[in-house]
């Protein structure tokens, strides 16, 4: 039924579109001079059905299981529901909601029946009643814009403001979405709060969060202090940038300055598929061939190697951040207009003095930007930090010792038997807090960077 | 250190600078300039005139290899800077670049103070020592580009804050500053109001004094202005070449007059 109400829409839009432009038309046949094309009587009308039948459907569809719940629940034999905690009461609705779905188990009391029965009932009135009234509706609006079609009615204003306001409403989506990420992070981070003290995580150098869910389970005793996890995303994020950072900025220069055409066709590509790899191939790539490597070559050498060292992490994000960053030194360097590049070399400066003396430093806004992002990136990763660094939180610098990283502790804390009031749950909200203020404070930075260099070489 | 040779000569017949002999140039399968031999002497203004598309800023930047840096851009044929293929093997552009400075177009100062501007090339070319003698490059290259009065107080800022006829002064004294002999000028002042415009073409004429000075142009008058000798370019040949005075009272080639007196172009 549901679908039924978009297939009118979608036929009251065509045929809005079809009369306003006939409409159109005729008058203009008639010899009358209109202000707006044809198109946008028609348009005029398609929208004005549109966005707000669409609105009404979506809408429908939100509040009607709400409206339908509490009308069962007013329907329900006086002093059914007395006495209740919201999970019992719910209970009671699923179970009357699953009886309306055909799937009866045991044998239920009667008023559930009953309450089963006028569900069905109500919810294949609301249906017809969500159809007749997009009916009403299209009809109503395809009418009262038939009546719009004058020679001198504005129909691309019209049109235009319409499709303004949708603009501005996608535009606002991001906003709202935003906002609601972040309340939610910070409520639950608040809750945190309440049960560990601020200081003790923030300041804290031990991070052992595996606390008793149960009153009888045997575990640790629990200790929230992020220092350790924290230096220990640092420790493999600048492994990572110490990778990525000159490869990426020569691999740049190489391609946009040094190569060959030919040279350039392939290597591109190539740079292109290594930005498509998933990070959890990344992942493998990190625990099969080049952590392995590492310890034999370590063994070699005499040196007590982890398996999951955060060097093999590192190296690994640092190989996925250089097309990111090639790929924005890039366009830094080929954002530098040509004449520039000319005016060095007519005063006989040789490739190299050009770049690096005018070439790099008109770039340099969008190169750091471009570096400043990755960094945040390299922050946020999870998938390969998951799969090929370490659990335990160890305060070292270390690059060849094992250590675990925000992201890593967050997804751990997340998996199993989590219970939503506990620490060790909430813990992770706290980490995602500190991630979300870290890669904020580097976006700032990066965006400043970058508008504030714009404006001089422009 | 590069010294200007032959200073202090004062006939008015110069000795030959720059010497062209059948020079063609191809842009890919494009035959942009056919055959053209020319001969541009010192301490004089060379004006290339033509209409657009006619070979002559093509041309000009064979004379300080910048075409290299165009990739499917061949040139053939001999051209010879005091008598030295600037083409053979042996001669390195970036010295040659030096010796021939270039002022383009559009003014083009890089994103540096007006000092790093000027002293870009010195620096390069490691020509001075200290930072006193540096710093009377810079003002030396300034003066010669009519703008020292003007930046002599704001030396600091930022060189692409200057108006665009103060840019293209500042560009002229950039490529004076590395003492060039030759200084070819690709039309300089077509981005420029008629003041900017009058200033520069002032200072073409004063620069004359030390350098041999070639201009491309578009605009007749200021060719007739400026330049002692004058070449014309129609579709990759060079159709005529000599002293200005007579390229524009009378012409030998009736394209050349067709041109000046406005039917082709």
């Amino acid at each position: 039924m549901t679908l039924f109400a978009f297939l009118i829409l979608f036929a009251a839009v065509v045929i809005g579109y079809i009369l306003n432009l006939r409409a159109a038309r005729a008058i203009r046949a008639g010899g009358t001079k209109l202000h707006s094309l044809d198109g946008f009587h028609g348009g005029f009308s398609a929208l004005v059905t549109l966005v707000p039948t669409f609105f009404f459907i979506i809408l429908w569809l939100m509040l009607q299981g709400t409206v339908i719940e509490s009308m069962i629940k007013a329907g329900l034999p006086d002093g059914t529901l007395d006495g209740l905690g919201t999970g019992q009461v719910q209970l009671i609705m699923s179970e009357i909601r699953s009886i309306a779905g055909g799937r009866i188990f045991g044998t239920p009391e009667e008023w559930k029946l009953e309450a089963a029965e006028r569900l069905v009932s109500l919810r294949s009135t609301s249906s017809l009643l969500l159809v007749v009234l997009t009916i009403a509706l299209t009809a109503g609006l395809i009418l009262l814009t038939r009546k719009t079609v004058r020679a001198e009615f504005r129909a691309r204003q019209g049109v235009e403001r319409i499709v303004l306001g949708l603009m501005v409403g996608c535009a606002t989506v991001a906003i709202f979405v935003t906002i609601g990420i972040v309340g939610s992070l910070v409520f639950e981070t608040y809750r945190f709060f309440e049960m560990v003290p601020f200081t003790d995580f923030l300041f804290g150098t031990s991070w052992e969060p595996q606390i008793p869910l149960r009153e009888d389970q045997i575990a640790a005793k629990g200790a929230f202090g992020m220092l350790p996890v924290f230096l220990g995303t640092m420790v493999i994020a600048t492994v990572a940038m110490v990778i990525a950072v000159p490869i990426g900025l020569f691999s740049a220069i190489y391609l946009h300055e040094f190569a060959s055409p030919r040279i350039r066709a392939v290597i591109k590509p190539v740079l292109e598929i290594l930005a498509g790899v998933p990070t959890v191939v990344y992942g493998f790539f990190a625990i099969l061939v080049i952590a392995p490597a590492i310890r034999s070559f370590g063994t070699d050498l005499g040196l007590p190697i982890a398996p999951n060292t955060a060097l093999a992490a590192g190296l690994v994000m640092g190989i996925m951040l250089v097309p990111f960053i090639s790929s924005f030194a890039d366009d830094a360097l080929a954002a530098v207009p040509r004449s520039l590049r000319d005016g060095s070399l007519a005063l006989g400066a040789t490739q190299a003095e050009t770049i690096s003396k005018v070439l790099f430093p008109a770039a340099i806004p969008g190169i750091v930007g471009g570096i400043l992002l990755a960094v945040s990136r390299a922050i946020g990763e999870t998938m390969i930090v998951v799969m090929a660094a370490g659990l335990i939180a160890k305060m070292t610098i270390n690059p060849l010792d094992s250590v675990t990283t925000v992201t890593v502790q967050i997804v751990t804390l997340l998996i199993g038997d989590t219970a939503f009031d506990s620490p060790k749950t909430l813990a992770a909200f706290a980490l995602g807090m500190v991630l979300f203020v870290m890669t904020l404070i580097i976006n700032i930075f990066a965006l400043r960077i970058v508008r504030k260099y714009r404006e001089i070489y422009d | 250190m590069y010294d200007t040779p032959a200073s202090g000569k004062t006939a008015v017949t110069h000795e030959v600078k720059i010497a062209a002999r059948k020079v063609n140039v191809f842009y890919g399968d494009t035959h942009a300039i056919k055959d053209v031999d020319v001969e541009i002497e010192d301490k004089t203004v060379t004006a290339f005139i033509g209409p657009s598309g006619c070979g002559k800023s093509t041309f000009l930047r064979c004379l300080n290899r910048m075409n290299d840096t165009i990739d499917i851009c061949r040139v053939e044929g001999l051209i010879a800077l005091d008598g030295e293929d600037i083409y053979a093997p042996s001669i390195d552009p970036v010295q040659l670049r030096a010796k021939v400075g270039m002022v383009f177009q559009k003014p083009n100062p890089f994103p540096k103070s007006i000092y790093e501007n000027v002293a870009y090339g010195p620096k390069i070319h490691g020509m001075a020592r200290t930072r006193a003698e540096l710093d009377e490059i810079v003002e030396r290259a300034l003066r010669r580009g009519a703008i020292w009065d003007e930046v002599k107080d704001r030396l600091q800022e930022p060189g692409t804050g200057l108006s665009g006829g103060q840019q293209q002064r500042l560009c002229i004294a950039r490529a004076v500053a590395t003492e060039p002999e030759v200084l070819l000028m690709d039309e300089p002042c077509s981005a420029l109001d008629p003041i900017a415009t009058a200033q520069v073409e002032e200072l073409i004429d004063e620069l004359r004094e030390q350098y041999s000075v070639v201009i491309v142009t578009h605009s007749m008058q200021q060719a007739a202005r400026v330049s002692q000798k004058t070449a014309f370019f129609h579709l990759g040949n060079l159709v005529e070449f000599g002293e200005t005075g007579q390229i524009f009272t009378n012409p030998h080639d009736p394209r050349t007059e067709s041109y000046i007196t406005g039917r082709i172009g």
